[in-house]
């Protein structure tokens, strides 16, 4: 037994070893894969459910999409550990620190995306970026890009609804997230930053050299994996039964009468609805594509899921102990006013 | 004796990292004195941006994530 575990742990560390696994698994993973939609209505053809009636559709959806959602949860989870840990929110912040905005407002959206970014951190790393030189302006638009163009929504997207949504969701998070911050840095607002984090000036720290080896990055990637996976999978389930119950029960013609592109109301209404609700974003992703296949209009779809991941009420009390209720509210004000113009915006041109 | 601060506002991961400094020293026979700084403006202070954080004798020298126990003993011995 000692043997075995000493060249478990000496093939922990071999890239080789890493590799070859890493391939064997992808190719596992893509038979299974292929299994599931066949096994799923073989299972629902086993329960004794009249075929074609709106509960069979439901659980026909639940039994597909919890498997196929949480595979491919840990396949881009996974992925975008190993891309991430190419990035550290200091490294961001080096590379932001001397940029005006514009062009500053651009990179940190983008840089936005895969920096590392956990609720908890946004205060440390609201007062870290401002201290350090990066304008506020600049500071907003990686502080709202970080939440709202979640890495795994958009590899879930992709997988589930299509590319064109996934890139809809993409470049509308991006515009966002660099004009609301563009916006608030112009309004000029460093005063209704709190007391302390006006005054205070960030100590100098070296970074470190970056000496992640592969192996360290795959380990990384696998570290993700099970904190995500184990933290979200609650989330996808309940995300995956409300899916299966639009999918099932809801009629089309109700649907795009409330969420069709016509209704001028729906997407305003998609936008406050999604403020006081907090959803992981792996967990909106089955209601959205329910919802889309139900003939919900894109635009407005996009706009509720963007107002449940991006406008968070935990988020804002954590905020609150670095920005004053003024500057909150601006933030809020601007964010859903981007959000709900694009939303308008898709709607017309998806249409 | 090293000094040794667990810089976070105390999230689950600042106490885990606080409990792994505190192992790792106790087996390498290390002895060390763990502050715990919860105050955001004392964090800000040391320049990181994400946290947990570890600073040993006035270095910061991790920030953001678990640290590994690798590491760890790296910088105590160092």
């Amino acid at each position: 037994m000692t043997t075995i575990a000493a060249s478990l742990g000496r093939a922990r560390k071999s890239p080789g070893a890493w590799f070859a696994g890493l391939t064997a698994a992808v190719a596992l993973w893509f038979i299974v894969y292929r299994q599931l939609l066949p096994f799923a209505r073989w299972l629902v053809g086993q329960i004794a459910i009249e075929p074609g009636s709106p509960l069979a559709s439901s659980v026909e959806f639940f039994l597909y999409d919890t498997p196929k959602v949480l595979m491919l949860l840990t396949l881009v989870v996974f992925a975008m550990g190993v891309v991430r840990s190419f990035f550290s929110p200091e490294r961001t912040r080096a590379i932001l620190a001397g940029k005006r905005e514009g062009l500053g407002n651009v990179a940190a959206a983008g840089l936005g995306i895969f920096t590392p970014f956990c609720s908890c951190s946004a205060v440390p790393l609201f007062v870290g970026f401002v201290s350090a030189g990066v304008p506020l302006g600049v500071t907003f638009s990686f502080l709202i890009a970080a939440p709202m163009i979640n890495e795994v929504a958009l590899g879930l997207l992709f997988a589930l609804v299509g590319w064109r949504v996934a890139l809809t969701y993409l470049a509308f998070g991006l515009t966002i997230a660099i004009v609301s911050g563009w916006i608030i840095g112009r309004l000029h607002l460093e005063g209704w930053l709190e007391e302390w984090v006006r005054n205070i000036r960030a100590g100098d720290v070296e970074l470190q050299p970056d000496e992640m080896t592969w192996v360290d990055r795959f380990e990384a990637g696998w570290d993700a994996v099970k904190e995500i996976v184990g933290k979200v999978w609650y989330w996808i389930i309940a995300g995956i039964a409300a899916g299966a119950f639009i999918h099932g029960y809801v009629p089309a013609a109700l649907l795009s009468r409330i969420m069709g592109a016509d209704a001028w109301w729906s997407v305003p209404a998609a936008v406050l609805l999604g403020i006081p609700m907090y959803s992981n974003a792996a967990g909106i992703i089955p209601v959205v594509e329910a919802l889309l296949g139900k003939g919900a209009a894109l635009g407005t779809v996009l706009a509720f899921m963007m107002s449940v991941i991006a406008l968070s009420l935990p988020e804002m009390i954590i905020l609150r102990k670095v920005l004053s209720v003024k500057l909150i509210a601006v933030f809020v004000t601007v964010v859903a006013c981007g959000i709900l113009a694009v939303g308008y915006l898709f709607n017309a041109l998806f249409s | 004796m090293k000094d040794i601060k667990v810089l976070g506002p105390g999230c689950a991961r600042c106490k885990t990292t606080e409990d792994m400094v505190k192992a790792e020293a106790a087996k390498l026979g290390i002895d060390v004195a763990v502050e715990k700084i919860t105050d955001y403006e004392k964090i800000a202070g040391y320049g990181i941006v994400s946290t947990p954080g570890i600073v040993i004798d006035g270095k910061v020298v991790h920030a953001g994530g678990l640290p590994k126990s690798d590491d760890l003993q790296r910088w105590l011995q160092a």
